[in-house]
């Protein structure tokens, strides 16, 4: 009946509470996840725009990926954590690395989908290369590029939550104190919490993308775009 | 170096032991995903639902699903079980999309030809839309293989012993050259099952022209 007893741990008023009360951990946990997101993305998406655009060096992108994918997230977080010492400097680097993969898919694919046609109808009416980007390309990328970034966020909030074994952050403390001390009520009531914000965020992003996805798909481009997420 | 040449019995039997639990993941996954992909593909009804609870599944976080499974299956904390049965859930929702994608990608006139001729619906699965739906379905297979053999290691914070102990009693005791050798070789690992794959799909598939990746965008996670 550990269930029962993680919930009754959820619904104590007691724990939510001061600085390392669940609504603090949710905050800490949320903040490092925007952090992360937001170094990756400004690595990320300018290099997979640029190689989307041009064309150039979109073998190395599927490469990158496909053997980051292999790399065991545990590992880079202990790797850095040993090589950095305890504190949040070592998760967050290896949250930043290990999104940049996914950020960088979504926006090299987002641009790379765009029907050429269009781009090079852009170019003819006499747009200079950075318009063509900002003003057709990217428009037209966006429910792909935002898939990239939904990715991106998911895999950060799950990682954030190993990032507690290195460092005394987030909503993940509640996991590692509780298998510590064998107190599986607490350890499984944070789980329960760290999974229900998950899929609160996956809801959200998800709504966000079909809500672009309608906004930017045209008849004229709905089949080439459509195609990419059903 | 020196901590490698005196743990090579330890490192061997981690990577059994990490072999023995990503095995079954892999292959559970392919056997439920397969028949409720195609499912998906062929009553869309049921598809909109199932994908989309496929994409929830996959959103819940690795650790916290590895803590919640025992008190939802009444499994002891630290059975392989708990891993095999968190595994085969990631591969299964990762899966199942792709082979609905899989499947629709086999042209329709091809499969009523075969019915036509007189193939009857079993044989039209396993000769027909089976096989021509390989060349999307094992890309996905071997997606599925590098981040199960990759997520493994999460087991280590659970007490399953695997090549992610590595990284659990390197980071614990400050041996750097454990925690590399951990990441090192569940990378090769990884990468060799994912070759055997590649070839497998080659054998499989001989009517397809390998020299060429398929065109197109990298495929978004999810």
């Amino acid at each position: 009946m550990n269930l029962v007893e993680a919930f009754r741990w959820i619904a104590d008023p007691g724990n939510w509470g001061g600085t390392s009360g669940i609504a603090a951990r949710i905050v800490e946990h949320l903040w490092v996840t925007f952090l992360s997101l937001l170094a990756a993305a400004a690595v990320a998406l300018p290099v997979g725009v640029l190689i989307g655009h041009t064309g150039r060096g979109a073998g190395v992108i599927g490469a990158f990926t496909g053997a980051f994918r292999a790399i065991p997230t545990l590992g880079l977080l202990t790797l850095f954590g040993l090589l950095l010492g305890i504190g949040l400097a070592a998760p967050m680097l290896a949250l930043v690395i290990l999104a940049i993969p996914s950020l960088l898919a979504g926006a090299y694919s987002g641009i790379h989908s765009v029907d050429p046609t269009i781009a090079g109808a852009a170019r003819a009416i006499g747009m200079s290369p950075a318009q063509v980007i900002t003003r057709v390309e990217l428009p037209l990328a966006l429910p792909v590029l935002i898939g990239g970034i939904r990715a991106a966020t998911l895999q950060i909030v799950a990682t954030a939550t190993l990032a507690a074994y290195t460092a005394d952050y987030g909503l993940g403390r509640y996991l590692f104190a509780g298998l510590k001390t064998r107190d599986y009520p607490q350890m499984i009531g944070g789980a329960i919490i760290v999974i229900a914000l998950a899929l609160i965020l996956e809801l959200l992003l998800a709504a966000v993308q079909r809500t672009i996805d309608q906004r930017v798909t045209r008849p004229s481009t709905r089949e080439k775009l459509g195609s990419r997420h059903g | 170096m020196n901590w490698l040449s005196q743990n090579w019995e330890r490192l061997g039997e981690l990577l059994l032991n990490h072999v023995a639990l990503s095995i079954p993941a892999i292959v559970i996954s392919v056997l439920v995903a397969v028949p409720i992909g195609r499912l998906a593909f062929r009553k869309p009804i049921l598809g909109g639902p199932v994908l989309g609870a496929a994409s929830l599944l996959y959103a819940v976080p690795a650790l916290p699903l590895l803590v919640v499974i025992p008190a939802l299956a009444g499994l002891s904390p630290r059975s392989p079980w708990v891993m095999v049965i968190a595994l085969s859930l990631y591969g299964i929702a990762l899966l199942v999309r792709t082979s609905a994608d899989a499947f629709a990608a086999v042209d329709r006139t091809v499969r009523e030809g075969a019915l036509a001729v007189g193939h009857s619906p079993a044989s039209v699965f396993w000769r027909v839309d089976l096989p021509l739906a390989l060349p999307v379905l094992i890309p996905g297979i071997r997606v599925v293989t590098v981040s199960t053999i990759s997520l493994v290691t999460i087991g280590a914070l659970i007490g399953v012993s695997s090549l992610g102990s590595l990284l659990t009693d390197g980071f614990q005791r400050g041996i750097v050259a454990s925690v590399i050798t951990g990441v090192v070789a569940t990378v090769a690992l990884a990468l060799a099952f994912d070759g055997l794959l590649l070839l497998a799909g080659r054998v499989l598939t001989p009517w397809r022209r390998w020299s060429h990746e398929p065109r197109g965008g990298i495929p978004v996670d999810r």
